[in-house]
């Protein structure tokens, strides 16, 4: 069954926690990866292809560059889902 | 209509590195040297990629002369006399001058002439793919000792102003000498390509593009995020083909040497990999750069150097990179 909005936000502030240590509760959806979160391309990517896995969906390389904010993350894979 | 029968050759059931020979440009240039084009700074750098310095060479020092330098460290410390080479490989992307070609240059100087001698291209995968190569070709029967070079000079086909892959890269040349062995010491290569990724990383401009004024002088270029994913995540199961191929698994690894293309994508590949903690890592990208072809055979001397118990114990090699194409196996360390 696909997860909820609320569960892929969860569940990406754990990937985005275990690759760079940030804590959970700060990964919100209006927050951007690069400007707020201070994630580099090599995280995102990691990041990306752990979300692959956990939520299974295809995240393609030239999707990534779109996905500016953890919002537009969350809506893409719920979207890749259903 | 009929014939007398063909001999055809035979080799050696088995082949073995005897040993391996490296040569680094001779300027360590760090991070600061480079960041005012690109508008970064030395804490960018090393966070991304890990290097710290870069192995450079002179504007008089070409590919085929690291080449040569590095050919004989590993003659000598392989105990066959030069004149018994008979095969010279050597992997390059960086010969200014498209033919001749570097090997037939450095069996000359290295006192190998009339070996066979012959470049080829495959990228950071090069040294793989030659490897490759001299085995199938002494068991083959078709030569009994082989040269095997990875040689770069990368810094002429830098721009100091590109963001993507000109600060990751080095120049240096590495050299195995490859024999007959009683026992196997060179497992099965897994490699192939897929040049349907060919936009992902290489030359941005033809030489022809330049020639008509059309282009700068061509440099390398890479679509950083793509070739990470690709590299890390396709090539750990390259990496897991290859240690099945082999008939051993990683807990049987002595050291894992890939291609030194960014300490981030060796510390993810290791990761994937789940690498028991004694297995020694390949890191010498951290002075040498990224130097394509020559890369792992100068990260295999390197740890040979500094760990010298290694010898003799299995390494998983792994090269990657334009075309993009793969090539992987295990080796008993010289």
């Amino acid at each position: 069954m696909a997860a909820t909005r609320e569960e892929v936000l969860g569940g990406l502030a754990e990937l985005i926690n275990d690759e760079t240590g940030i804590a959970t509760d700060t990964v919100e959806l209006d927050k951007s990866f690069t400007d707020d979160l201070d994630i580099d391309s090599i995280s995102m990517m990691t990041i990306v292809v752990n979300a692959e896995e956990k939520f299974d969906v295809k995240i393609p390389d030239e999707e990534v560059k779109n996905l500016k904010t953890v919002g537009d993350a969350v809506d893409f894979i719920v979207n890749a889902q259903a | 209509m009929t014939h007398p029968t063909l001999s055809q050759s035979t080799g050696p059931a088995y082949t073995r590195l005897y040993s391996v020979g490296a040569a680094r440009g001779d300027n360590a240039v760090p991070n600061d040297d480079l960041v005012g084009p690109i508008d970064s700074s030395d804490e960018w750098i090393q966070q991304r990629t890990g290097i710290i310095t870069r192995a450079r060479a002179g504007a008089d020092v070409l590919a085929v002369d690291l080449a040569t330098d590095a050919a004989r460290e590993a003659i000598a410390r392989s105990g066959v006399p030069a004149d018994e080479i008979d095969l010279v490989i050597v992997a390059t992307i960086s010969n200014v001058q498209q033919t001749p070609s570097i090997a037939a240059v450095v069996a000359d100087r290295v006192g190998a002439n009339p070996a066979a001698a012959y470049d080829m291209n495959a990228a950071c995968a090069g040294y793989a793919y030659a490897v490759a190569q001299a085995d199938a070709l002494i068991r083959a029967g078709a030569a009994t000792y082989a040269l095997v070079i990875g040689a770069e000079k990368l810094s002429d086909v830098v721009d100091p102003t590109d963001r993507t892959i000109s600060f990751l890269l080095g120049d240096g040349a590495g050299a195995v000498v490859v024999g007959p062995s009683d026992e196997p010491a060179i497992a099965p290569t897994v490699w192939g390509s897929d040049g349907s990724k060919a936009g992902a990383v290489g030359m941005n401009h033809t030489l022809v593009e330049f020639r008509d004024g059309a282009s700068e002088w061509p440099t390398l270029r890479q679509e950083g995020q793509t070739v990470f994913r690709w590299a890390v995540w396709d090539m750990a199961k390259v990496a897991k083909e290859a240690l099945d191929a082999a008939g051993v698994t990683s807990d049987d690894l002595a050291a894992f040497i890939p291609h030194q293309a960014n300490m981030r994508i060796i510390d993810e590949f290791a990761k994937q990999l789940k690498l028991p903690d004694t297995v020694v890592i390949g890191r010498d990208i951290a002075t040498t750069g990224n130097t394509s072809a020559a890369s792992i055979p100068l990260a295999m001397h390197r740890l040979l150097e500094e760990h010298p118990e290694l010898s003799g114990g299995l390494a998983l090699q792994i090269g990657f990179g334009a075309g993009l194409v793969f090539g992987a196996q295990v080796v008993v360390l010289p």
